[in-house]
């Protein structure tokens, strides 16, 4: 992982006079979660008008935290939790967005701001869609206000979802938390009421198994590291050449290390036979194993095309079809349903020079999960992607001083994000609580100007 | 006959039990003084042990005993699988024994587990072997020894000048270790000749059996045959010794390199021989039980192993013969003959060791005037011989050897319950080992 010095500097007494006075970047450290510590370590402010509010407050108080419903002038808070579900036409939006926007300066450092609404997409009333648009609009614009590491992301709920549903529970918990410090300006949807509330919120994948492609270093090695720490039994893969990397990731997370090409017609069933073999279930499978081969379309050979789409796209879709054909991968009714979570990119989203077979096959990635959603529905599961930003890797280590100086600033945080900010995220949708939440593609990228 | 029943074949007063071959690792073999040349035999036996607590979640456990050893070794390194085992993530509490028996160390260290688990003494073991030519010990000569010892031993500077006075340039030239026998002088492959002149063992056929050696372990290579018995080390993916494009042309094309006094009648060349190799396996093995409550892979039962030794000193058996001793005991102990055996491992030490074993085994008066057996113990299947490749093609680090070709073996028979392998393994000192496994 390349140092980001300019951060470091950034953050000593005269880096902080330094930067303010020339009106440079200032990249805060951001919170991050650690096991034990409280969701948010100060007051949470929840406003809003309608009764989601008071479910949301109520929920909180549940959490031991300090929840109010009003703020004292120049007192710190944590956190402020906007609700509008109760809006039905765009200047519905005043009450509720002045009254967040009064509390902005005294929103902590690293602090979070999550809007709550009903989904757009199920509004046919032009009124009532174009109020709840314009929720997704403002949260956009906030996140890019936002300052010293504090985010701004929406909950999106379904049209009739109780908003004690347990993965309401569930994403407000991930977005009030340092685990989602590189999301910001993006939307988590609540789809069901599908999904199960950890005993403990530091162990929520205790007793489960996990499979994570690509394993042996960057942010694979970095997913297999968070799904031990919060409870989870580890297969790590990777490609045979990788096998000393990916022992020594096996070995940390005290997991099996699997050398397996996922490429090969067999992988799922290798892995199945794996998972049968060494611990006698699979819950959990992370496809994130992924290789570039960048080159502009025009001088694009078919090696670097194919196997490009080969790795990154279509030995998922193979994986998952016998995944989905075998039932290890399945859990008995009641219990939290099986997980996928695939690696999808920014560059998937928004393209980039270079990239046209990776972005296809990124791209590739969120139509699956999109597609794929129904057939994990039918066992109870879910499938989700994440779209990685910048993040500080061996990889973008790479990248020329002055291009990946740039890259790093290009995001509402002023920072590349870490390998266990995405694996934060991965791990959530792959937890019970966020059962609720499927076909969705979820980026992690600090709110990156570059694309959508 | 396909099955066995060790209950007749072994006379015994203490309950025995199934021992059975979890899986292996090892490194990639690598040509001495080559990719592993700044790697010491701990730092590759380390990197092995790892790859096999890896693939088979170990971390934190207490395995019965690790048993292993390397053949080139300092006496700093009397610990040497201890010290391995404590670079690992298995519990520390993990005991850990150094065997020695040349090229059949790690063999011995494997069958010694064997009986160990097989009396109940242990649930689990790990057998394990490491050399390197690349990191052997350099020693001074013995007269400087003697001098420097005494220099030790002196009370006062006086006796300790004195003592060091008698060091002469000549003292000073350092020794590489010996792989020559120390009782004939002799290199193996000089012994080899012998034998191999003596069964009249040709060159072509020397040639033929190293080319499949090379392609055998090629196309497991290529078929992902290794995938789960190999893990890198250094960036090193394949044994480096491969030569996969090899020809019977271009070995055909090579001087002799052993036996060179036999002028015209000298077949033994570089690539009929093994090179010197550097690298590391281990092999994890256990009762059933333990196999079964740690959800681990039971790929063969270890049935049987037999050691040999002969008397090649004053030339009345080749050096590397003992193993056609060993398999004559170990298969009258199973009631058993080379026509119940699906797969045969023979270790190529060198193509001739190999063939010079064989023809023994055929050979009716060899059978009968030094086995003491009725008939020849039989054919050998060339179509069921090291058809995944073995030394010639892999290397050969001494120690590791057993290692690579129980788990190759093990892997091999998983799924075929019931069919047998055969392992012979041909050591320095006129001695040898013979094993048998059974599939599950």
């Amino acid at each position: 992982m390349a140092r980001d010095t300019y951060t470091e500097f950034a953050n000593t007494p005269l880096g902080r006079r330094l930067t303010s006075a020339l009106g440079l970047p200032q990249p805060a450290r951001l919170r991050r979660h650690r096991p034990g510590a409280p969701v948010v370590p100060g007051p949470v402010v929840v406003v809003g008008t309608g009764t989601v509010s008071d479910e949301i407050a109520s929920l909180l108080l549940t959490w031991d935290l300090d929840v109010r419903r009003h703020v004292e002038p120049r007192e710190r808070v944590s956190a402020v939790i906007a609700c509008f579900d109760a809006i039905s036409t765009p200047a519905d939006l005043s009450e509720t967005a002045l009254g967040l926007g009064r509390m902005l300066k005294q929103v902590a450092p690293s602090g979070r701001v999550v809007t709550v609404f009903r989904s757009p997409d199920a509004a046919s009333d032009p009124a009532l869609r174009a109020a709840r648009k314009g929720v997704e609009g403002l949260t956009r614009s906030l996140a890019h206000e936002m300052r010293a590491g504090a985010t701004a992301n929406g909950l999106v709920l379904a049209e009739d979802l109780d908003a004690g549903a347990p993965s309401v529970a569930g994403g407000l918990r991930f977005l009030l938390s340092g685990r989602s410090a590189f999301v910001s300006g993006q939307f988590l949807t609540v789809d069901s009421v599908n999904g199960v509330l950890p005993g403990d919120w530091d162990r929520p994948l205790e007793g489960q198994v996990a499979v994570v492609t690509g394993a042996a270093r960057g942010i694979g090695a970095s997913i297999a590291e968070v799904l031990h720490r919060d409870g989870a039994q580890l297969i790590v893969v990777d490609v045979p050449a990788a096998g000393e990397q990916l022992a020594a990731t096996a070995n940390r997370v005290s997991g099996t290390a699997l050398q397996l090409d996922i490429t090969a017609d067999d992988a799922g069933e290798r892995i199945l036979a794996h998972a049968r073999q060494h611990y006698g279930r699979l819950d959990i499978v992370v496809h994130n194993a992924g290789i570039t081969r960048d080159k502009l379309l025009a001088n694009m050979d078919p090696a670097r095309w194919d196997s490009v789409i080969a790795v990154n796209i279509e030995a998922q879709l193979r994986m998952n079809r016998a995944l989905l054909a075998d039932d290890l991968f399945n859990r008995p009714e009641g219990t939290s349903g099986p997980r996928i979570v695939s690696l999808a990119s920014t560059s998937g989203i928004a393209g980039n020079r270079g990239q046209t077979n990776y972005a296809a096959s990124k791209a590739g990635v969120m139509g699956m999960v999109a597609a794929s959603s129904a057939q994990l529905e039918a066992r109870h599961g879910t499938i989700n992607a994440v779209a990685p930003g910048f993040i500080e890797t061996e990889m973008t280590a790479k990248i020329p001083f002055a291009t990946r100086e740039v890259a790093r600033r290009l995001n509402s945080l002023n920072q590349g994000g870490r390998p266990d900010d995405v694996a934060e995220t991965i791990a959530y949708l792959a937890s019970p609580a966020a059962g609720g939440t499927s076909g969705l593609t979820l980026r992690v990228c600090g709110q990156n100007l570059v694309g959508a | 006959m396909t099955t066995i029943d060790r209950t007749s074949a072994q006379t015994r007063t203490v309950q025995t039990r199934d021992v059975v071959v979890i899986g292996g690792n090892r490194i990639p073999f690598a040509r001495a003084h080559g990719a592993y040349a700044t790697a010491s035999n701990q730092d590759m036996l380390t990197s092995g042990l790892n790859g096999l607590v890896a693939r088979f979640g170990l971390q934190g456990q207490r395995i019965g005993s690790v048993a292993g050893g390397a053949v080139m070794k300092h006496s700093k390194n009397f610990n040497l699988v201890r010290e391995s085992v404590l670079g690992t993530p298995l519990d520390p509490a993990t005991p850990a024994t150094d065997v020695q028996m040349a090229c059949a160390t790690g063999m011995e260290a494997i069958g010694s587990l064997a009986d160990k688990i097989r009396l109940g003494r242990i649930e689990s073991g790990i057998g394990a072997g490491v050399d390197s030519i690349s990191d052997a010990p350099i020693v001074v000569t013995d007269a400087l020894r003697r001098i420097l010892m005494e220099a030790n031993r002196a009370k006062t500077p006086g006796q300790r000048l004195k003592a060091l006075a008698k060091i002469r340039p000549g003292h000073l030239a350092p020794q590489a270790p010996g792989v020559n026998e120390p009782r004939t002088g002799m290199s193996m492959g000089e012994h080899m000749a012998v034998t191999a002149h003596a069964w009249g063992i040709g060159r072509q056929e020397q040639d033929e059996l190293a080319l499949a050696s090379h392609q055998n372990l090629a196309a497991a290579y290529d078929d992902g045959f290794f995938d789960d018995l190999v893990t890198p080390f250094k960036g090193v993916q394949r044994d480096t010794n491969l030569r996969a494009d090899s020809t019977l042309e271009k070995l055909g094309k090579l001087a002799p390199a052993f036996g060179r006094d036999l002028g015209e009648e000298a077949t033994m060349t570089a690539a009929n021989s093994t090179a010197l190799t550097d690298g590391a396996s281990a092999v994890l093995l256990g009762s059933a039980d333990y196999a079964e409550a740690h959800d681990l892979p039971q790929l063969a039962t270890f049935v049987d192993y037999e050691q040999a030794a002969v008397d090649f000193v004053d030339g009345a058996e080749g050096l590397l013969m003992a193993p056609a001793y060993a398999a004559a005991r170990m298969l009258e102990r199973n009631g058993l003959t080379f026509e119940d055996f699906e797969y045969f491992e023979i270790h190529e030490a060198f193509a001739s060791t190999v063939l010079a074993q064989i023809a023994a085994w055929e050979d009716e008066e060899f059978c009968r005037g030094k086995l003491g057996l009725d008939a020849p113990l039989g054919r050998i299947d060339r179509s069921r011989l090291n058809i995944h490749g073995s030394s010639l093609a892999a290397g050969h680090p001494f120690a590791a050897t057993g290692g690579r070709i129980v788990a190759t073996l093990a892997k091999m028979l998983h799924g075929k319950p019931g069919k047998l392998g055969f392992i012979s393994v041909c050591a320095a000192g006129g001695q040898g080992i013979t094993a048998i496994l059974e599939g599950r």
